[in-house]
C-alpha cells in the first residue's frame, strides 16, 4: 500500500489536492481516531484493566488454570477445523458464482449470507433439534456410538455454520471486481483448472483471502452464542474459550473471566501484528507492481 | 513469502494437534453433573470430598465432569440429549420437565428426603450500605422512587422466587385480595430498573453498575457480593421471605444406558452426609439437616419465615408456573398495556 | 456474454462442493426448523405473529439494527477510507482494533460497553449530566449492536478500496474535478457492491444479536426488549414452537432484504463486467 501513498504525495496532482486535502485528511484521520476511541478502544481498556487491574498473578493464574487450557485447546481445535473447512467452501463458492452465471445464483449467495442472518441462539437450536435427542438424525448417530451435539462434533460444527460467510463474502466482491479476461485467456492458452486459479485468480485474491480467514479465525474464536447452545457447559470436555469465560463470569470470578477474555484479544492483536508484517515483507519482495 | 506463512501456519497447527494436554483428565469412572449456575464452587468442593469418599469405599477412582447454566437452559439441554448422570437444579418444575420427557421416572421427589432438596435458600435484600432508603420489608419496594434490581422470571429461576416471596408478602398483607397484591406486585415491577435475563446478570447490574437501591438475590449470592465488595453493601432479610428448594435427581435413561446408576444414587446420597451438608453450609446454601444448620446460625437468619412452594397459597409447582409464569400467566399480564 | 465464460474449467468441483456444503451445514439443520414450525396449530401461529409484546420485540431488533447498520456505513466507510488512503502513525493499531468486536465474546463486549455506559461509567457518567443516557435504554442497544458489527462493513470495503487503483482518482483530478466530486462521482460507485455487502451483514448481524445486547438494554417489555431474547424466553418455557415461529420471522425478513441486496450487487456486478 505504501506505494500508492508515496505517489499521491509525490505527484500531487492538481492544486486542488494539494489546497483542500490536507485539511480533509486531518479531520478524517482524527474522526477515524475518535471514533476507534470511543467505539473500539475504551472496551478495550475497559476489559484489559478489569484483567490486570489485581496484579499480573491472579492474570497468570487464570490463564495456567487446568480448564482454561482446555478450553484454550478445544478453541483451537475448533477455529482451524473452521477455518479451513470454511476456506475450502469459500473459494469454491466464490469461483462457481462470479465465473459462470446459472440461475438462482442470488439465491445461493443468499443461503451463504444465511447465518449471519440468524440469531446464534437459533444457529445452535438447529443442530439441537437435528442431531439432539429430539431431532431426526439423533436415532441414526446415536446407534453408532456418535454424539453430535454436546460433544466436539457439535461445536465444531455450530462454529463452522456461523462462519460460513465469511471467506465465500470477501472474495466474491474481489473476483467480481475483476472481470474474467485473463482466466480466460489462460485457458484458451491450454491452462487446466488448478493452474488457471493458482497461478491466475489466486495472486489476485490472496490478500484479500488473507484478510477473510483471519476474519474467520477471530470470528470462531470468539463465537458465544451458538456454541453456548449446543455444548452443553461440560467442563474440561466442551467449553470453549467464550463459554469458559461466561462460566467464570457467572460464578463471580469477575477478574478471572476478563482475564480469559484478554488472552483473546490479545491473540487477535498478535495475529493481525503479525498480518500487517506479512503484508509488508510480501509488498517488499514481489516489488511495487504487485497489483 | 506467502509460502513461508503457510510454513508456518502449518507448523504451528501440527504443534497444536501433536501436543494435546498430555495430563489425563478423565478416569475409568466418569459421573455427569448438570447443575444451574451458583453452583459450581459447591460442586467443586464436594466433588472432591466425593471422591475420597468413593476412592475409601470402592477403591475406584472417578472424575466428575460439572456443567453450569441456567436452570432451565440446563434442563433442556438434558432433554435433548445431554447425557448427565444425575441434574441438580434450581426449580422442581425443570426436572418435572426432564421427567416429562421420559428420562426419569416418576416419584423422584420422594426418593430422596426432603423433597429430594439437600440444601435450600432463601431470597433477600441486597442494599448500599448503611441502607439509605431504609428498605426493610417487602412492601418497600413498591415505594414511589425505589429502584429495584431483579432478573427476569421468565429467563431466570432464582427470578421466580423474587417473585413468590413478594406475592406471599402482600397475599399475607393484604389478606388475600387478589386485586390487591396485583396492583402491589406490578408496582414493584414498575420501579424494576433493568429486567437482567439472569441472576448474575442482575447482581453485576447492581453491584459493578451501581445500578438501583436494592437487589433481590438469592442468599448464597448475596453473600457472595458482600465478600466481593467488602464494605459496600449490606444484606437485609426481610421477616418473611420464600423457602427455595433447589432438588437432585438421578436421570434414570442415562444412568442405564451408562452403567453408572449406583454411583450416582450414592452422589447424590452423599450430599445429605454430614460432610456433604457441610460443605453446603460453607458455600452459604442452608443445610436440610437442622443439627448442620444451627453450625452455621451465625451467618443464616433463623428467625425469618419462609413460605414453601407447596403451601395452599401456591399449589405446587406445576399450578404455580401455569397461573403466573406461562406465556399470558399473570405476569405477563403485568406488562400488557403501557 | 454468456458462452465465453462457460470455457473457464471447474464448474463442476466448484458447484458440487458450494452445493454440498450449504446443503449440509445450512439447508439440513434450516430444514428442521422448519419441521418443529410446523408442529404449531394455525391459531397458535397466529398468536405468535399478532402478539403485540412480539411485534414491539421485533420492533426494537429492526429498527435499532437498521440505525446501527447505518452509522456504521458511514464511519465503517470513513474508516475504510483513512486506513487505505493515508499513511499516519497509529494506523496499524487502528486497524488491528477493527477486528476485536470479533474476538471479544459478545457476552463480554456487552458487559464491557455497559459497565462504560451506564451513568457511573466513563462514558456515560458526562453524558448523564448532559441528560443522555445510553445504558439500559434504545441507544444502548444500538451502541452495542454497532459495536459488534462494525468489522463487517470496514472489511468489506477494504479489499475493494485496496484493489481500487488511485490512477481514475488522479485522472478526475486532473481533470479538475473537486475532492468530494471524485469521491460520490468516482469512488463511491466503485465501493457500493461491497458497501451494500457490508451494510446488510451489518444489519443482519446486528438482527440476531443477542449475547452483547442483554446486558446493555435493560430488557424492559415494549421498550428494550429485542426478539431473540423472546425466542430465549419461549424456549425457557419449552416451547419450541413458538420459539421456532419468532425465529422463522426474523429469519424471512432478513432473508428478504439480503435477497434484494444480493440481487442488486450482482446487476452492478454484470453491469460493471459489460
Amino acid at each position: 500500500m505504501t506505494e500508492t501513498t508515496a505517489r499521491l504525495v509525490k505527484v500531487p496532482g492538481s492544486k486542488g489536492y494539494r489546497r483542500e486535502n490536507p485539511y480533509l485528511r486531518r479531520f478524517l484521520i482524527a474522526l477515524s481516531f475518535l471514533f476507534a476511541f470511543l467505539l473500539l478502544a475504551l472496551p478495550l481498556l475497559a476489559v484489559l484493566s478489569q484483567a490486570f487491574g489485581n496484579g499480573f498473578q491472579l492474570f497468570w493464574n487464570s490463564l495456567t488454570n487446568f480448564f482454561t487450557l482446555k478450553a484454550m485447546y478445544l478453541t483451537v481445535i475448533t477455529t482451524l477445523s473452521a477455518v479451513l473447512a470454511n476456506t475450502l467452501f469459500g473459494l469454491a463458492a466464490a469461483w462457481a458464482l462470479t465465473r459462470y452465471r446459472f440461475k438462482g445464483q442470488g439465491l445461493m449467495i443468499t443461503l451463504i449470507d444465511l447465518p449471519f442472518a440468524i440469531s446464534p441462539i437459533i444457529a445452535g437450536l438447529i443442530f439441537i433439534l437435528t442431531y439432539g435427542r429430539l431431532g431426526w438424525a439423533y436415532e441414526f448417530f446415536d446407534e453408532r456410538g456418535l454424539k453430535i451435539v454436546f460433544a466436539t462434533p457439535g461445536v465444531i460444527m455450530a462454529t463452522i455454520f456461523v462462519t460460513i460467510p465469511f471467506v465465500a463474502r470477501e472474495i466474491i466482491p474481489v473476483l467480481a471486481a475483476r472481470g474474467t479476461d485473463e482466466e480466460q485467456a489462460a485457458v484458451l492458452m491450454g491452462a487446466g483448472f488448478f493452474r488457471v486459479f493458482f497461478q491466475v485468480t489466486f495472486p489476485h485474491i490472496r490478500w484479500a483471502l488473507l484478510y477473510s480467514v483471519i476474519l474467520c479465525a477471530a470470528r470462531a474464536m470468539g463465537e458465544f452464542g451458538a456454541v453456548s447452545v449446543v455444548s452443553g457447559h461440560l467442563r474440561g470436555k466442551t467449553n470453549t474459550l467464550p463459554l469458559h469465560i461466561e462460566i467464570l463470569y457467572n460464578e463471580h470470578h469477575y477478574r478471572e473471566a476478563f482475564a480469559v477474555s484478554a488472552i483473546l484479544v490479545i491473540t487477535s492483536i498478535l495475529i493481525l501484528t503479525a498480518r500487517s508484517v506479512v503484508e509488508r515483507l510480501a509488498k517488499k519482495e514481489s516489488g511495487p507492481n504487485v497489483r | 513469502m506467502l509460502k513461508t506463512l503457510f510454513f508456518a501456519l502449518a507448523v504451528a497447527i501440527g504443534l497444536t494437534l501433536a501436543a494435546p494436554l498430555s495430563a489425563p483428565l478423565f478416569a475409568d469412572v466418569e459421573l455427569t453433573n448438570v447443575s444451574y449456575d451458583p453452583t459450581r464452587e459447591l460442586y467443586e468442593d464436594f466433588n472432591k470430598a466425593f471422591q475420597k469418599y468413593w476412592q475409601d469405599k470402592k477403591k475406584e477412582t472417578i472424575s466428575v465432569v460439572q456443567s453450569h447454566g441456567g436452570s432451565a437452559k440446563q434442563a433442556r439441554s438434558v432433554i435433548e440429549g445431554n447425557e448427565a448422570d444425575v441434574v441438580t437444579l434450581a426449580l422442581a418444575i425443570d426436572i418435572t420437565a426432564i421427567e416429562a420427557a421420559g428420562l426419569i421416572k416418576p416419584g423422584w421427589q420422594a426418593k430422596l428426603p426432603n423433597n429430594s432438596s439437600p440444601y435450600t435458600s432463601t431470597i433477600v435484600f441486597l442494599t448500599r450500605v448503611g441502607n439509605p432508603k431504609k428498605i426493610k420489608d417487602w412492601g418497600d419496594l413498591a415505594r414511589p422512587g425505589v429502584g429495584v434490581i431483579t432478573p427476569n422470571p421468565k429467563t431466570s429461576g432464582g427470578a421466580r422466587w423474587n417473585y413468590l416471596a413478594a406475592w406471599a408478602w402482600a397475599s399475607a398483607k393484604y389478606k388475600g385480595d387478589e386485586k390487591a397484591i396485583r396492583d402491589y406486585i406490578k408496582k414493584v415491577f414498575d420501579n424494576v430498573l433493568v429486567l437482567d435475563s439472569g441472576a448474575r446478570g442482575s447482581t453485576n447490574t447492581f453491584v459493578q453498575n451501581g445500578q438501583g437501591d436494592v437487589l433481590l438475590a438469592w442468599e448464597n449470592e448475596a453473600y457472595l457480593s458482600l465478600a466481593e465488595r467488602p464494605g459496600e453493601l449490606e444484606i437485609v432479610t426481610p421477616p418473611t421471605s420464600i423457602l427455595a428448594e433447589p432438588p437432585v435427581a438421578v436421570v434414570d435413561t442415562y444412568v442405564d444406558k451408562k452403567g453408572t446408576r449406583e454411583l450416582a444414587t450414592e452422589y447424590l446420597k452423599y450430599l445429605y452426609s454430614d460432610q456433604g451438608q457441610r460443605i453446603a453450609g460453607e458455600h452459604y446454601y442452608r443445610p436440610s439437616n437442622p443439627n448442620i444448620l444451627k453450625e452455621f446460625g451465625k451467618y443464616f437468619d433463623l428467625s425469618i419465615k419462609l413460605i414453601t412452594i407447596d403451601d395452599p397459597l401456591f399449589g405446587g409447582w406445576e399450578k404455580t408456573q401455569k397461573l403466573h409464569f406461562t406465556d399470558g400467566g399473570i405476569f405477563d399480564q403485568l406488562y400488557t398495556k403501557k | 456474454m454468456s458462452s465465453p465464460k462457460k470455457i473457464i474449467p471447474g464448474f463442476g468441483l466448484t458447484m458440487g462442493l458450494t452445493m454440498s456444503y450449504l446443503g449440509f451445514f445450512v439447508l439440513i439443520p434450516m430444514i428442521s426448523l422448519a419441521i418443529q414450525t410446523s408442529h404449531l396449530t394455525w391459531s397458535e401461529l397466529f398468536k405468535v405473529a399478532t402478539d403485540q409484546r412480539i411485534l414491539s420485540s421485533y420492533k426494537v431488533s429492526f429498527g435499532c439494527a437498521f440505525v446501527a447498520a447505518a452509522v456504521n456505513a458511514v464511519f465503517g466507510t470513513m474508516l475504510a477510507w483513512v486506513l487505505t488512503r493515508y499513511r499516519f502513525p497509529g494506523r496499524r493499531l487502528i486497524d488491528g482494533l477493527i477486528e476485536l468486536p470479533f474476538a471479544l465474546p459478545t457476552a463480554v463486549a456487552g458487559i464491557a460497553l455497559t459497565s462504560l455506559t451506564t451513568d457511573k461509567g466513563w462514558i456515560g457518567q458526562p453524558l448523564a449530566a448532559l441528560g443522555v443516557k445510553i445504558a439500559y435504554t434504545q441507544l444502548g442497544i444500538i451502541v452495542a449492536l454497532t459495536f459488534i458489527s462494525l468489522p463487517f462493513v470496514v472489511r468489506s470495503i477494504q479489499p475493494v478500496l485496496e484493489e481500487l487503483s488511485p490512477d481514475y482518482e488522479e485522472a478526475a483530478r486532473t481533470l479538475g474535478a473537486s475532492s468530494s466530486a471524485i469521491f460520490f462521482k468516482v469512488i463511491l460507485p466503485e465501493l457500493k457492491p461491497a458497501l451494500m455487502t457490508g451494510f446488510s451483514l451489518a444489519f443482519a448481524r446486528g438482527l440476531g444479536e443477542y449475547g452483547s445486547v442483554i446486558f446493555i438494554a435493560g430488557n424492559k417489555p415494549f421498550q428494550t426488549e429485542i426478539a431473540p431474547l423472546m425466542i430465549v424466553t419461549r424456549l425457557e418455557e419449552f416451547l419450541y414452537g413458538q420459539a421456532t415461529a419468532i425465529a422463522l420471522v426474523m429469519l424471512l425478513a432478513s432473508f428478504i432484504i439480503m435477497f434484494l441486496v444480493n440481487r442488486l450487487q450482482l446487476r452492478a456486478a454484470s453491469l460493471a463486467g459489460e
